[in-house]
């Protein structure tokens, strides 16, 4: 712990720099929105100057999360590492686990059978769509429409419980492995998933007429945290914050991972790149998850019986029946399980289409069952870069908007 | 016949005073919006999702100021950056207040042993109840607040602050 | 219609012995360019129509610590119409390692460089805004680097639970 008294006083020697001319003579009123904040959505320090209720500049101050993810998972094999990977960005915990299976699978080369690949695809989806139901009850609730979240937090209890059927738990399931999947699904995992299916779209709807045409809702969030689709790519912008810049970028169509190719599925931009186009393209999103799935669970039926993991000996532990019939199968699930496969030394890297936008991993691997470096690419902690340049100029509530809209979780930003 | 018994026909209840503060105080507890990471979004569920509901306890309303709040539920990990703020937060409380370390990252650290993360929210506050679970199911959350209330009702005259 | 061989054929063209070396590994490709030419050659691949790498995906390092140099530092960046992606690699080291910044070419890399500079300790010369941002202001020492203790207490088990108990700060009010 840190012995300094002063340490969260808005040290204005340290941030000179960044502030105007007019803060140094107290013309403008530097102050803090501290890290425990009801609209932040977690531990962001965000240091505003004002101009009487116009926003001058701001300096997020980040990393009161920031918890050595990356150097922790130094210390463990590549699939005890795992588990560290759903604490990550914690509302998009079936993505965390894909993306860095996807890159432990790449740099060990193997490859993953068809029915884990079609299961894979629809929890990432069913994950995309609990993380936008909580994005949208908070940020409505930011903007005073208390009821969303109530709706919203009834839903998603409906995922996590499928997520709990077949896991055993609601959010940190870690429930990927290094070719394919810990196990197979429940039998009674695609009528749940079905009638979800069912009963989302009418909630949807319901969503819809309480924002879409709201004269308060319109009011506090068209024009408000304006980005223009050339800026959004500069500033390495991904996901429905760059969508709704009117830039047609999704991960999942421009470099398609585990078969994402072969669903059909639309991606819904913006035309302003304010807070509303990108409310509206997130609200959208969700419509286009629930056709993924309906494919997805379509393909399940015919894949019964399949396999859902790798047989690479090598990297995936043989099942325990046949431990007591074949040597060597005793010996991979020994060597397997007390020192771990050795990686090749080389550096990949892979990403996926969060619901935040591009989440990538680096993983190098240096001979040894250890990672010698994971890096996550976290798309909150990019995104959060343009903060100060879309809320220049503007009120201080609207900040709250802003903020909302990018959707940060900060699990991701401080990793 | 006893005085209880003539006072009850006359429709006068008596108890002690203990009895009666500490009843008041868990009736309707408040705590304070302090989730930190994965747990708060257990938290949040335990609180607004209509199938675990915590305003059946008196404890639908959050305070996002600590001054207008009693409870403290720490629901996540805690790093050393964050450790003054959480000191601080905790002294700007009025007496009485209560701590519930709640997920496995605030009663000792958790999985992550490492540099950057207090092993424990009880070293920089007091704890009375801990919560097990990464994260803990909305249910564990409620019991451990049950177990915070059953705590209070023990409370004797002379702890009182 | 560009591909990562016509894109490598070109840097070696315009650079020469500045490209050290071109590695492919798992379908991936990585350019190995020494230090003091980083930005020249980000610059080359975001500014020519034709090679067009206009976004900045990723700016990380890892530390190869007896080796000196001991820090790569990589950039992954991607042509968004074919699409394309490529690493570009450079090795700094030493007591202070420095590197320029590519903010000047991609803004995105902002932040990512001020993360290397907290975690490494390698500085970005032309940074706009290079303080620590994920540990308080006032540590010490670079976390991610392999000299660096994880910083692991030890765990309570019942042979040594009051000896640890005995010595771990708890609050008392």
């Amino acid at each position: 712990m840190t012995n300094n008294p002063q340490l969260l006083e808005a040290t204005l020697d340290e941030l000179k720099h960044l502030f105007s001319q007019r803060a140094q003579t107290g013309e403008t009123m530097v102050l803090n929105m501290g890290p425990q904040h009801p609209s932040t959505h977690g531990v962001l320090r965000l240091i505003v100057e004002l101009d009487g209720e116009i926003l001058v500049n701001t300096v997020p101050d980040v990393g009161f999360l920031h918890t050595g993810i990356e150097k922790n998972m130094e210390a463990k094999t590549y699939t005890k590492a795992l588990v560290m990977t759903d604490r990550l960005d914690y509302l998009n915990n079936m993505g965390n686990n894909l993306t860095y299976v996807l890159a432990v699978e790449k740099l060990m080369d193997v490859s993953v059978p068809e029915r884990a690949q079609v299961i894979r695809v629809i929890l990432a989806e069913l994950q995309r769509i609990a993380s936008h139901l909580i994005w949208l009850g908070t940020h409505t609730l930011d903007l005073a429409i208390q009821s969303m979240l109530f709706w919203c937090v009834r839903e998603r209890e409906h995922i996590l419980e499928i997520f709990e059927d077949i896991s055993g738990q609601r959010m940190m399931t870690s429930f990927m492995r290094p070719g394919g999947l810990w196990r197979d699904v429940t039998p009674n995992f695609i009528e749940k998933v079905e009638a979800f299916l069912e009963y989302l779209p009418a909630r949807l709807d319901d969503y819809e007429t309480m924002t879409r045409n709201n004269p308060i809702w319109i009011d506090r969030t068209q024009g408000i945290g304006v980005i223009s689709g050339e800026q959004a790519l500069d500033w390495g912008l991904t996901g429905a914050s760059l969508r709704g810049s009117g830039v047609r970028l999704d991960l999942r169509k421009l470099l398609p991972y585990s078969g994402y190719e072969t669903y059909a599925f639309d991606v819904p931009v913006g035309q302003h790149g304010d807070v509303y186009d990108r409310y509206w393209v997130r609200v959208l999103e969700m419509r286009e998850s629930l056709k993924i799935v309906r494919q997805a669970v379509d393909r399940l039926k015919k894949l019964a019986g399949a396999p859902v993991i790798s047989d690479d000996r090598k990297v995936v532990p043989p099942p325990r029946a046949e431990l007591g019939r074949s040597m060597e199968a005793l010996i991979h699930h020994f060597k397997l399980w007390t020192e771990g496969y050795s990686a090749p030394v080389g550096q990949v890297y892979v990403s996926t289409e969060s619901p935040r936008g591009e989440l990538g991993v680096f993983l190098a691997g240096n001979g040894g069952p250890k990672p010698h470096r994971v890096h996550f690419r976290t798309p909150s902690f990019v995104n959060l870069q343009a903060l100060p340049l879309m809320t220049k100029g503007h009120f201080i509530a609207d900040v709250v908007a802003v903020v909302g809209s990018i959707d940060i979780v900060l699990g991701d930003v401080d990793r | 016949m006893g005085l209880e018994q003539k006072l009850g026909n006359m429709g006068v209840v008596t108890m002690t005073l203990e009895q009666a503060v500490n009843w008041g105080r868990t009736g309707s507890m408040w705590p304070m919006l302090f989730g930190l990471a994965c747990c708060a979004i257990e938290m949040i569920g335990a609180i607004s999702a209509p199938q675990n509901d915590m305003s059946r306890f008196g404890m639908e309303l959050m305070r996002a100021s600590p001054r207008q709040s009693d409870l403290m539920i720490v629901a996540g990990r805690v790093t050393r950056k964050m450790a003054p703020v959480v000191r601080r937060l905790y002294d700007q409380m009025p007496e009485p207040k209560w701590v519930i370390a709640m997920g496995d990252c605030a009663s000792c650290g958790g999985i992550f042993n490492n540099y950057a993360i207090v092993q424990g929210v009880d070293e920089i506050v007091p704890v009375d109840v801990y919560v097990a679970g990464c994260p803990p199911r909305p249910e564990a959350l409620i019991n451990g607040v049950l177990t915070l209330h059953e705590k209070v009702k023990k409370e004797k005259l002379s702890t009182w602050a | 219609m560009t591909t990562l061989e016509q894109t490598t054929q070109a840097l070696k063209a315009k650079f020469g012995d500045a490209i050290e070396a071109i590695e492919t590994f798992r379908g991936e490709t990585t350019v190995v360019v020494t230090a003091d030419k980083v930005v020249e050659v980000l610059k080359h691949l975001r500014e020519t129509p034709a090679l067009n790498f206009r976004w900045l995906a990723d700016v990380t390092a890892y530390d190869d610590y007896p080796e000196e140099p001991r820090f790569k530092v990589c950039y992954q960046i991607r042509n968004l119409m074919e699409p394309l992606n490529l690493r570009v690699k450079a090795a700094v080291g030493g007591e202070t390692p420095t590197l320029a910044s590519c903010t000047s070419v991609y803004p995105a890399a902002g932040w990512q460089e001020r993360e290397l500079f907290d975690m490494f300790g390698i500085t970005f010369t032309g940074h706009p805004d290079l303080r620590r941002i994920l540990m308080p202001s006032d540590w010490e020492g670079h976390p991610l680097r392999k000299d660096y203790p994880l910083g692991y207490e030890e765990v309570q088990f019942t042979f040594n639970y009051d000896a640890i108990d005995k010595k771990k700060p708890y609050a008392k009010e």
